[in-house]
């Protein structure tokens, strides 16, 4: 009888390590992790040298400190005299905004572009792909770079809205076009406008809880209730009836030319309008090909069956084809706008204030604190990805094809 | 058996006659395609006047473009007040916008052949069907073109090449016994081959010697095309590595991968080139000193690994795990299997992807502008629209910029379209 079969364990040879199986994995894992931590060791020594050298340290006390410098694009209240922190939050809320709009407008330009691309009509789909084509394959950059200077050129300057006759007029008398940005109207709002306002979304909630109602209706009774019509008077009369009630609680203030510039209303930069657009642009020719190839990826059958039953070709698109289309959709598209959102970190190419402009532009630059700012810059965009993917990961798993 | 005689029988065929005019030909083509319904009509109208309207603005400004002239000022003269482009700053400024402002002129010969020897060099890898042999060259190419971009004797990529061959035969002479001797004699006889060689380059500096480019007078174009390349080049072996780690048992080493990919991926690229440009230069001993390119090289090959990385693991993933449990019944080992049954189907399937990708990287690679490097854009935005000779002409330039980036892109994107149906192993 053999008996090194069973005294096996005592026996271990050095080289067991590396030749048998059972152990080469423990072997690998252990060398990886001795040569991370060298380098990690390695480099952070390099890193403590040579900050000691240049008589710098690690600290975030800069933060608190006044940031001496302006900001023009803000949504909240910001001054020179503010933290660095501040202008970092200012410049957190800048890239949020643009990161917002722009993942509405690419997807309308996507979805838009992606179905026509499908169209039977030769020359719109022509259109369509010369459109994709081109804005895929240029470096957003260059489309960012592009399209301020087509804002700049095209759009007037304040002084031409000037005078009897003046070459380029308002919109409506409230929307103003220009080379420095859009001026739009603001809404004030009176004592009372938070009643309005309150009616308004109630009433939002009133037309879901008809339509949910209607639904049950149509389920358990069989009972067709006409919804369209009752909705929109659900979602319009309310709102309208306590608005006059409570006396025009909510008025616009409009732009107005005065001197060499307009005041009031809202001011949106040029460099914000056309990141937010060359963005949304870019993207939406990515996301065209996205929801071509969904809907090109539901089975013509499918089609055909629904179609059989009986069903109108509008229903046949809701129902039937877009459920199934969207799966294939949903997952890129929430990529895409993750990209828009990192995307619009090129705003320094057009002097728009996202938080790349201030935490990581004029902030490092004043206080040469590069490795804290590039740091707590990382660490917000690695927030906000790794928050998107949990929340499309959780997509993912709601509408897996539940095979049965 | 013949019915000749009966008059009411036909003998011979009436000419075909044409179809109705309404249904054949173009009238045929245009009404089924453009005024199929009355949406369809207005649809049709309102793309004809789009592709009218865009003419009409383009067509003057683009045929009266002015090709000849020095300074911007000459150019408007020139125009006279008429709508028209100032090509001539493509012209004046051409090898600016492809070199460089301080690439020196008289070597634009040396980037043009590493250009042209570098499609020699893609040809075998990108077209199946040419002979084997060719790869040799490819092989040779990063050497090679090394020596042409950055100039220095000839025998420091010669050095350079021979211990990396020598460290090749090595591997696969021993190859066959134990993996990790093969390795480190392997690494040991290459590094010999290196400190031997060092004697030799010091021993004759001059031979065959380029004049020597220091790698911050690359510039324009040339410079994005070689970050794309290098980048793509160093991040395919990084990514299938990594992509191979994330799928490891091994829960450390998974783990690490994982790390560094989600990493990578959740942080957009400019704010890895603050790094390479701000604080990689920490992470180096204190009397080192790596310059510019190098470091963005660095990151930008950690940033397109990580896609890769991704792309390849959907290839990995997409392989039924019979597969796997074939490899492993046959005896194979784990690289054994990786290498023979695994990757070459797994890399089939996500090549269209690797290829993606990679023309990402390579319209990525402008925004080196932003930390000031003079690449194509950056050299636009900076030494030439700042220029008092050039004052004001965006449109030729950022218009020729894309496209330039146009041309290679959608060239490469073709390829990949192509390259996707010629894959395709009759699964239907």
């Amino acid at each position: 009888m053999n008996t090194s079969q069973i005294s096996r364990r005592d026996n271990f040879k050095f080289s067991m390590l590396l030749n048998d199986k059972r152990y080469r994995s423990y072997t690998f894992q252990f060398l990886a992790l001795l040569i991370l931590i060298f380098i990690m060791a390695y480099l952070g020594k390099n890193l403590l040298e040579n900050l000691a050298s240049a008589g710098l340290n690690i600290s975030y006390s800069f933060l608190g400190e006044a940031s001496g410098y302006d900001i023009n694009q803000r949504l909240i209240e910001y001054n020179s005299q503010s933290t660095h922190l501040r202008a970092a939050f200012v410049g957190v809320l800048n890239t949020l905004l643009v990161a917002f709009l722009g993942c509405i407008m690419a997807t309308v330009f996507g979805v838009t572009a992606g179905i026509l691309r499908l169209s039977n009509n030769w020359i719109v789909a022509k259109l369509m792909m010369i459109y994709v084509e081109i804005f895929r394959n240029v470096p957003v950059l260059i489309w960012i770079l592009i399209i301020h200077s087509v804002f700049l050129t095209i759009l007037p300057q304040p002084k031409a809205f000037r005078g009897e006759n003046p070459e380029a007029s308002m919109l409506w008398d409230a929307v103003a076009f220009t080379g420095r940005g859009i001026y739009l109207p603001k809404p004030i709002f009176y004592d009372g406008s938070a009643v309005v306002i309150a009616t308004f979304i109630l009433s939002i909630i009133g037309v879901f809880a008809f339509r949910f109602y209607a639904r049950q209706k149509l389920y358990s009774a069989g009972q067709l209730i006409e919804t369209r019509w009752t909705s929109l008077a659900i979602f319009f009369i309310p709102t309208i009836l306590v608005y006059f009630i409570m006396g025009n609680p909510i008025g616009l203030e409009y732009p107005e030319l005065k001197g060499f510039n307009f005041k009031g209303g809202i001011y949106a930069r040029g460099s914000l309008i056309s990141l937010w657009f060359a963005l949304s642009i870019y993207t939406g020719a990515f996301i065209a090909e996205v929801v071509r190839a969904g809907i090109q990826s539901v089975n013509q059958g499918q089609t055909e069956a629904a179609s059989a039953l009986g069903l109108r070709s509008n229903l046949v698109m809701n129902l039937v084809v877009l459920p199934q289309a969207l799966r294939v959709i949903v997952p890129p598209l929430i990529s895409f706008y993750l990209n828009i959102t990192k995307n619009s970190s090129l705003a320094l190419a057009v002097g728009y204030m996202d938080v790349t402009g201030t935490l990581g532009g004029i902030t490092l630059n004043q206080t040469g604190r590069a490795i804290e700012a590039v740091l707590l810059l990382m660490l917000f965009y690695l927030v906000i990805s790794l928050s998107i993917s949990a929340i499309m990961n959780v997509y993912n798993r709601s509408i897996m094809l539940k095979e049965r | 058996m013949s019915n000749n005689s009966n008059s009411f029988v036909r003998h011979e065929m009436l000419e075909e006659r044409a179809p109705p005019v309404g249904e054949g030909g173009v009238l045929k083509w245009v009404r089924e395609n453009l005024f199929s319904s009355v949406f369809n009509t207005i649809m049709t109208i309102i793309a004809v006047w789009v592709i009218y309207s865009i003419t009409v603005g383009v067509a003057p400004w683009f045929l009266n473009g002015v090709w000849n002239a020095e300074t911007t000022r000459e150019c408007y003269e020139i125009l006279d007040g008429v709508n028209g482009a100032c090509f001539a700053v493509l012209q004046e400024r051409f090898p600016q916008l492809i070199y460089g402002f301080k690439y020196p002129s008289t070597e634009y010969w040396r980037p043009n052949w590493a250009t042209i020897l570098l499609l020699v060099a893609l040809a075998p890898v990108l077209f199946r069907r040419l002979p084997k042999r060719l790869l040799v060259f490819t092989v040779i190419y990063p050497f090679l073109a090394y020596w042409l971009i950055w100039g220095g004797s000839v025998l420091i990529p010669t050095v350079a090449f021979i211990g990396c061959c020598v460290g090749g035969v090595c591997y696969k002479r021993f190859s066959s016994g134990a993996f990790a001797t093969a390795i480190i004699l392997s690494l040991i006889s290459a590094y010999l081959c290196w400190f031997l060689g060092g004697y030799l380059i010091s021993w004759n500096e001059a031979f065959l010697s380029l004049k020597v480019v220091p790698s911050r007078d690359m510039g324009g174009f040339m410079l994005n095309l070689l970050l794309g390349t290098i980048a793509v080049s160093l991040s395919i072996p990084l990514g299938i590595a990594l992509a191979l780690g994330r799928q490891s048992n091994m829960p450390i080493i998974k783990w690490i991968c994982v790390v560094f990919i989600e990493f990578i991926r959740g942080v957009p690229l400019i704010t890895l080139l603050f790094v390479a440009n701000v604080i990689l230069a920490f992470f180096f001993p204190p009397e080192t000193s790596i310059d510019l390119i190098l470091r963005v090289i660095i990151m930008m090959t950690f940033f397109n690994s990580a896609y890769i990385a991704e792309v390849v693991r959907g290839g990995l993933a997409a392989l039924p795990s019979g597969q796997y449990e074939a490899a492993n019944s046959l005896g194979l080992d784990y690289s054994q299997s990786m290498r023979f049954i695994i990757l070459p189907q797994a890399l089939k399937i996500s090549i269209p992807g690797i290829v993606n990708v990679s023309v990402g990287m390579l319209k990525d690679t402008t925004l080196v502008s932003i930390i000031s490097m003079f690449d194509l854009v950056g050299m636009i935005r900076g030494p030439i629209l700042s220029s008092t000779d050039w004052n004001g002409v965006y449109w030729e330039l950022f218009g020729a910029a894309a496209a330039i980036f146009f041309v290679v892109c959608f060239t490469v994107s073709k390829y990949s379209q192509w390259l996707e149906r010629q894959l395709e192993t009759g699964k239907h």
